[in-house]
């Protein structure tokens, strides 16, 4: 294991490709856990997670939890509404508090880029950034590439990004750990939505749908926030859909085996029409399921061993 | 430091002879063969597990399925054997529940993959019975656990191997014993 998988799990950009191959694997045999009746293994037994949430998010911090309660770990929800935070506590106090309560893993989700890593940088325990601001969100990218993984090579694959990508953390990871293991990647959106020198990145720009579903093998279809309307990126969510949804129309060309991604929460009849995301196309529900899994493979992987104890415990594997 | 020492302690023809009657002996422990299940422990024991699937069921003409533990999350050293350890595929044919469950090895040695094992198998369902079914038991327990059928048993220091090979995996079939270099700690 390189040294990049450590302590945290901040973001995909500083991971080499071995690191996020590593982790899909680890992930496969994890996916059977859940399948189990009695859907729990002992391996985190006697550790303490803490979800710190200071965002708002349902889907991320159940599949979260559900992972580490299927590895037997003790866990706390701290939502940020019923928290100290509300009377003014900074982000290092709160932590440091949780710290002194002997906790052995963070997983935060903040509205800062850089939050996750602020709070490694100052905490002993292993820190998953779970959603930081535009920065990154690792286990969503993490879950979208074993969702594609488990239809097609990810190496070689073309994968769109339509929608938001200027204010995405989804995208910005995605586009990280695509290109790390291989796919060509493009966004599609409307101008406003997109960043300024993506192309850099080595990331083509569709600015017609059409054309990205002609091109792709993948699309990822981004959630439109309502905040974008209100601060005028968008004129509206009508006029959006005429353009960039992505609807069973425009499919109609596409190939069978044209892959739909979405990271959820949808808005159906906004950026994808509802036929679509019910449709053969989608594999909407399957990124869910993978959620729980590429979560538990990563809370396995950082709680590792400690080495300093490794020698002690040598001669021989156990038998 | 004195060279290690290789012999090799079954060739593939011994190793087939010993699977053949390590099968009989399972077949006479398990009072009806339809209810029987093989499982191996990754990743050698898996392989051995289908070799002696095949000969209970050219022995007995019953159906023998078989199955696969990875029992790595059921480790009790995880703490110490940093960075983490692959973890393999689990995979269980049929519902345990009144079957006679075979755990099957390839080495037994301190006894604590065995526990793991048992562990890992009763979160699945309740068996009948249980039994244990060892390639090699090379003694050095660390736990109150024995084998119900062995196929061969050596002596060995902490610091021997045992090494298992089957053809599905290495291209050879052997078992061989290395004798360890180092003298004391």
């Amino acid at each position: 294991m390189s040294p990049a998988l450590g302590k945290d799990l901040l973001g995909l950009e500083p991971l080499c490709a071995d690191d996020i191959r590593l982790i899909l694997d680890t992930a496969e045999p994890f996916k059977e856990i859940s399948e189990r009746a009695i859907k729990k293994v002992p391996v985190l037994r006697g550790k303490t997670i803490v979800n710190l949430f200071f965002e708002a998010s349902t889907r991320t911090r159940i599949s979260f939890e559900f992972a580490e309660k299927r590895l037997s770990a003790d866990t706390v929800n701290v939502a940020t509404a019923a928290s100290s935070v509300q009377k003014g506590e900074t982000l290092v106090d709160t932590a440091r508090n949780l710290e002194a309560m002997r906790i052995d893993m963070v997983v935060i989700r903040h509205g800062a880029s850089g939050a996750a890593k602020f709070l490694a940088d100052r905490i002993q325990s292993n820190v998953i950034n779970a959603g930081d601001g535009k920065h990154e969100h690792p286990t969503q990218a993490l879950l979208d590439l074993l969702t594609i993984r488990d239809r097609r090579p990810i190496e070689g694959s073309k994968v769109c990004i339509v929608g938001d990508v200027l204010h995405s953390r989804v995208a910005r990871s995605n586009i990280w750990g695509l290109l790390k293991l291989g796919a060509e990647v493009a966004v599609c959106g409307p101008q406003s939505l997109l960043p300024l020198g993506i192309e850099q990145l080595g990331v083509r720009v569709f600015r017609r749908i059409e054309e990205a579903i002609e091109w792709a093998d993948v699309l990822n279809v981004l959630r439109l926030q309502l905040e974008r309307m209100q601060a005028g990126y968008v004129p509206s969510q009508r006029e959006y859909y005429r353009v960039f949804g992505v609807t069973l129309e425009r499919l109609e060309r596409a190939p069978r085996g044209l892959l739909i991604l979405h990271p959820g929460p949808m808005n159906r009849g906004v950026e994808i029409d509802s036929r679509v995301a019910d449709g053969p196309h989608s594999v909407i529900l399957n990124q869910v399921t993978n959620g729980v899994a590429v979560r538990m493979a990563v809370l396995y992987l950082l709680a590792g061993g400690r080495p300093e104890l490794a020698e002690a415990a040598k001669g021989g594997p156990e038998r | 430091m004195p060279p290690e020492e290789r012999q090799l302690l079954l060739d593939d023809r011994a190793l087939a002879r010993t699977l053949h009657r390590m099968a009989q002996d399972i077949l006479r422990q398990t009072p009806d063969p339809t209810l029987l299940v093989l499982i191996g422990v990754q990743r050698r024991g898996v392989e051995l597990a289908a070799r002696l699937a095949g000969e209970a069921r050219a022995q007995s003409g019953a159906e023998v399925p078989r199955g696969a533990l990875d029992i790595t999350l059921y480790r009790d050293d995880l703490e110490v054997v940093g960075p983490r350890p692959l973890v393999g595929p689990t995979h269980l044919p049929v519902d345990l529940d009144g079957r006679h469950a075979w755990i099957v090895d390839d080495v037994l040695f301190t006894g604590r993959t065995v526990r793991a094992a048992l562990d890992e198998l009763v979160d699945f369902g309740r068996p009948a019975r249980i039994g244990l079914a060892v390639l090699v038991d090379r003694g050095g327990r660390e736990l109150p656990i024995q084998a119900d059928v062995v196929g061969e048993t050596v002596p060995t220091g902490s610091h021997d191997r045992v090494e298992v090979f089957v053809k599905e995996l290495d291209g050879r079939d052997a078992v061989e014993v290395v004798r360890g270099a180092k003298v004391g700690v």
